[in-house]
């Protein structure tokens, strides 16, 4: 117990003290952390650059390989490279004609005039590390990948503008002035901040359908488009801000707009600045809205374009696996320019 | 430039009276200053004036004009905040320039007014820095400059000088006084600090409770205040209010004063035997007197020596401590008696309700 | 936290201190996205000023307002109100005035069961499958959150080198997608994935993960769990930051031992935020659907269907779209949700205290 308790204790011991066993335990528990929480997603992204005949490997291998191949001279096409083992014990590597049964018949390439006949249990593929980036300009290619990738960048900036600018507003309009209803007003968005759209999808289709915009990209933009979040976030930053600053705006002739948009939104930027990145995560990884009103395959967003693929082409793991970290590669550049910042961000404002 | 007048101003926050009805004239050009304890109405006074907060009932003219339910920005007022109010996301110059651009005045216009408040007021070169790399006086003069560049009718300031350091809060001042004089405009300013009302204004107005107590040049309030409480208020150290009971009014005034009896020479308006005043002298109007010759005698309870003069501290049986202020060095000590006498041209005598006494 | 960020991020600090590099980066990103409206800003300037002249200042707030509640009546109230309506009317129209009223008629169909802990019993099995589902995934998704999150931060709280580093590895997967989430999953778990070579290279034998529905709810709650934690640690990792050293200090003075420092000092002190936790991974949990949808389809069979799955298959994805039963299903859910969210309003109180 003391032990465990010790394992867990407060910080309390300052630097350049001996190690404790339980700071190695410690270390060891991150360290297992780290293999958890990243092992998964380098799995995926070497994976991603394995050919379709590799992914089918079992057991697999951790890096993207592919068998050598090799043009021999009178071959119409590339042979694939094999280290075979020789009926008198030498090791040759040979390329392989063809294969009748549990014999190969294999060619040496240094010799294309001779053949060899070689059991397969003797020979073993060549491998070298390959990357299929095939994975990646096929589907953009044959399929309407770009067009999902284009679809989500223009759904999360489009989305993300709005939503700065009329939560904001709102904010504004909360944080500075006093008027008959603002309560009202400020219990109204906390009541938005328990309906989640999971309650509301039906009526919200129906509002969509009216509107005439299902199967359009502003059907996924609009519905959330003002976050109560966002609106409290912004709200709380801007009460912090000194009232002086606004009643001097005011005596400087200001309009309440350029007190809003020169003197309020400049200082709220850092606010603004966890919004914006916070609504880019909510738009770029949104799901359940887009998947329930966007039906045709034109409008697919990138999240709904990758679960789609994965229904139709249960077998084409490989483009999907390179679809997928074509899919989480801008969310990880964000963090890894952003960490510190989102990590604290979202550490004081408690909100996801 | 401009004069301004108030009617029967008042301001009520819910149901809390702040301002009961002020009535107040300021001339163009004047200097006036507001000055009371914290909650007496002050800021709130002149964020009336500002146009920041509407009267609840009475009137404002700025220039003859009724500007009563005008917002702030449409008054032509510049006011320099307590805490400076400085944009911290523009550069001096934006900060001076932003009114000016608000008034879509031309750019070669804003940058000459610019321009000259900074070498009024010695800020050239700091121009491109923004407030934050400023010290305490260099945004405070920011802040005065900020006004300047808008040439108002009226400058309004609200405790400008609190935030800053002793020393720079006189230097501070004087700077003021010379603005004033060379600017001339009209300026109305608060403060709790009534050596800064008195160094600066050309007329003061006190206020307590949400009323004006008393207006007046300084050397007026300090001479002659209308109410024990402007007595009190102006002044430092504060003047002694002391307990007191007529024993007759005949020509000379007598009063009972702890366990003495002290004539006032002094013609009164017949205060009834028996009635209850309340003297009061200022620390410095108290002398020691040679043995024998005291109108009271007082305790020693404590000497703070200031170098150039002495304050004591002294009490009488029931009488509150008295306060005396003796020029140079005093060799008193605690504990040792002392007689003093009051200058009887310096006495003044407050009614029960607080109210003074007319003199002769 | 460690890296000198114990003041709230970007409060406009008064010091002419060194902007950090995350600092700009985040100035850039916030500047890309902000362009658009710092021109819209600047174009509606004088639309505004004619808009207050003609209105007065006074009523300016309104126009503040108006915009965002505009989006707030469309696409919350009035959904709410034809929520309802959907939920007391039939058939398989969309329009509400093409619905005959029904009555409770929905809900009744709802909560027609033999008995309420057979989910078979009832004649919306589905519905309950998806309940029962919803809770037992809830019940072990936040208990093993929260376990595993307060162990992290205890741990991250520990004065280790390259905390910054851990605590950002921990938070990582809380930015991916849920589709994303469950594909990396679904790759491990697959037949012949990297789970089973490993599981064969030490001589066992191949598992189905997918086919066995108690694997299935396992990786379902695990995977939720691996995605979400580093969002969990973080709040109780503040939490813990935030108890005052001195505290510590004074308990080492008394030679207090340090198990009891932890029972009587740590976490009596992190409990308001734990309350946090517990409930917002709750909130969270009812409404669990993209993860499991994509990692297990809700199978085997029903086997991980949850609440919000059902409500979304019922209205959009069967042959028969059912609005009615759709929107009773959500406003059930609704007030599941309501509950919990007064919860959290309550314990947000709590930790304010």
């Amino acid at each position: 117990m003391a032990a465990l308790a010790r394992l867990l204790g407060a910080r309390r011991d300052g630097p350049g003290r001996p190690l404790h066993w339980t700071d190695i335990a410690s270390y060891a528990y991150l360290a297992f952390g780290v293999v958890l929480m990243f092992g998964p997603v380098l799995w995926l992204v070497f994976s991603s650059f394995k050919t379709q005949s590799a992914l089918l490997e079992f057991p697999p291998s951790l890096m993207p390989m592919a068998q050598v191949e090799v043009t021999v001279a009178g071959q119409p096409n590339p042979l694939p490279l094999f280290r075979a083992t020789l009926p008198d014990g030498s090791v040759k590597e040979l390329a392989q004609i063809r294969r009748v049964g549990l014999v190969a018949q294999m060619v040496d390439p240094a010799e294309p005039d001779k053949t060899y006949r070689v059991a397969i249990d003797k020979r073993e593929p060549v491998r070298k590390v390959a990357l299929a980036t095939e994975n990646y300009t096929e589907p953009l290619r044959q399929f309407a990948f770009l067009r999902f990738l284009s679809n989500s960048l223009f759904v999360t900036v489009v989305a993300t503008a709005i939503t700065l600018l009329i939560n904001s507003m709102a904010a504004y309009g909360l944080a500075v002035y006093e008027f008959r209803g603002k309560t009202a007003a400020t219990l109204a968005v906390i009541g938005t901040l328990m309906i989640p759209i999971t309650i509301v999808l039906v009526p919200v289709y129906l509002v969509v359908t009216e509107l005439g915009l299902v199967n359009s990209l502003w059907a996924v933009i609009l519905p959330g488009a003002a976050t109560p979040t966002g609106v409290f976030l912004l709200r709380q930053y801007m009460l912090t801000l000194p009232r002086d600053l606004i009643e001097a705006a005011r005596m400087d002739k200001a309009s309440e707009w350029q007190i809003y948009w020169r003197i309020v939104m400049p200082l709220t930027l850092p606010a603004l600045a966890v919004l914006a990145i916070f609504s880019i995560m909510w738009r770029w990884n949104e799901f359940l809205w887009p998947l329930a009103v966007l039906t045709k395959t034109e409008v697919y967003t990138l999240q709904i374009g990758l679960a789609a693929f994965q229904g139709e082409l249960q077998t084409q793991w490989h483009y999907l696996l390179a679809m997928t970290v074509v899919t989480l590669a801008p969310v990880a550049l964000v963090f890894v320019f952003l960490q510190r910042f989102i990590t604290t961000g979202i550490g004081s404002t408690g909100m996801k | 430039m401009a004069d301004l007048k108030l009617t029967g101003a008042r301001k009520a926050f819910g149901a809390v009276d702040v301002l009961h009805g002020i009535d107040l004239e300021v001339k163009d050009g004047e200097f006036v200053v507001f000055v009371g304890p914290s909650g007496c109405g002050k800021s709130t006074l002149l964020r009336v004036i500002a146009g920041l907060e509407m009267v609840s009932a009475g009137e404002v003219h700025i220039d003859g004009e009724r500007v009563t339910h005008l917002p702030a920005s449409d008054r032509g007022l510049a006011m320099v905040f307590q805490s400076y109010a400085l944009y911290p996301h523009m550069t001096v110059a934006r900060n001076m320039a932003f009114a000016l651009e608000n008034m879509r005045l031309p750019k070669a216009e804003i940058d000459a007014r610019v321009k000259r408040a900074a070498e009024m007021l010695r800020l050239t070169d700091y121009l491109d820095r923004k407030p934050k790399a400023l010290s305490g006086g260099q945004r405070q003069r920011v802040a005065i400059g900020r006004a300047i560049v808008r040439d108002p009718k009226i400058f309004l300031f609200d405790e400008p000088l609190s935030n800053l350091d002793a020393e720079l809060r006189v230097a501070t001042r004087k700077e003021l006084a010379a603005l004033h004089a060379e600017l001339g405009g009209t300026m109305i300013y608060v403060t709790h600090d009534q050596v800064e009302a008195m160094t600066l204004a050309d007329r003061i107005v006190v206020l307590r409770a949400g009323r004006i107590e008393q207006v007046g040049a300084p050397l007026d309030l300090y001479n002659r205040p209308a109410n024990a409480f402007v007595a009190g208020f102006i002044g430092s150290p504060r003047m002694n209010l002391l307990p007191a009971t007529v024993i007759a009014d005949d020509g000379t005034l007598r009063l009972r004063l702890g366990a003495r009896e002290i004539a006032v020479p002094q013609a009164t308006r017949g205060l009834r035997a028996g009635s209850a005043v309340t003297l009061g002298i200022r620390p410095e109007h108290i002398a020691l007197a040679p043995d024998g010759g005291g109108q009271l005698d007082l305790t020693v309870d404590l000497v703070e020596q200031l170098g150039s003069e002495a304050l004591v501290y002294a009490g009488h049986a029931g009488l509150p401590q008295i306060t005396l202020r003796l020029d140079g060095q005093s060799r008193l000590a605690r504990g040792a008696t002392i007689p003093v006498r009051f200058s009887p041209d310096h006495i003044h005598l407050f009614d029960t309700d607080g109210l003074a006494l007319p003199r002769p | 936290m460690s890296d000198g960020s114990s003041r709230p991020p970007g409060r406009p600090s008064a010091g002419t201190a060194r902007v950090p590099a995350s600092a700009r980066w985040r100035d850039r990103a916030a500047g890309l996205a902000g362009l658009p409206v710092a021109l819209a800003l600047r174009l509606l300037d004088p639309l505004m000023a004619a808009v207050q002249r003609l209105i007065g200042a006074g009523r300016m707030p309104y126009v503040f307002l108006f915009p965002n509640f505009v989006f707030f009546g469309l696409f919350v109230f009035l959904p709410i109100g034809i929520n309802l309506v959907f939920s007391v009317t039939g058939g398989p129209a969309l329009f509400p005035s093409e619905r005959p009223f029904v009555g409770a008629e929905q809900y009744a169909y709802l909560f027609d069961c033999g008995s309420y802990l057979d989910p078979s019993s009832c004649r919306e099995d589905h519905f309950w499958r998806g309940v029962s589902n919803t809770a037992v995934f809830v019940l072990f998704q936040v208990g093993t959150m929260v376990l595993v999150s307060l162990l992290t931060a205890l741990v991250l709280n520990r004065p280790i080198r390259g905390r910054g580093f851990f605590r950002a590895v921990y938070f990582f997967p809380v930015l991916l997608s849920p589709v994303v989430v469950a594909l990396i999953w679904k790759w491990i778990l697959q037949r012949d994935g990297l789970l089973n070579a490993a599981i064969t290279s030490l001589g066992g034998q191949k598992i189905l993960f997918f086919v066995d529905p108690s694997w299935a709810m396992f990786w379902a709650v695990f995977v939720s769990v691996w995605a979400h934690m580093g969002f969990y640690t973080l709040i109780l990792l503040a939490g813990l930051q935030a108890i005052p050293s001195d505290l510590y200090e004074a308990a080492e003075m008394d030679r207090t031992p340090r198990w009891r420092i932890l029972w009587r000092i740590t976490l009596p002190l992190l409990w308001p935020n734990m309350i946090v936790v517990i409930v917002l991974s709750l909130i969270k949990g009812v409404q669990t659907f993209d993860e499991v949808f994509v990692l297990t389809g809700g199978g085997p069979g029903t086997a991980t269907l949850m609440v919000v799955q059902y409500i979304y298959e019922t209205a959009f994805a069967n042959q028969v779209q059912n609005f009615g039963l759709a929107a009773a299903a959500s406003v059930v859910l609704g007030l599941v949700l309501f509950a919990l969210t007064l919860a959290q309003l309550a314990a947000t109180r709590m930790k304010e205290r």
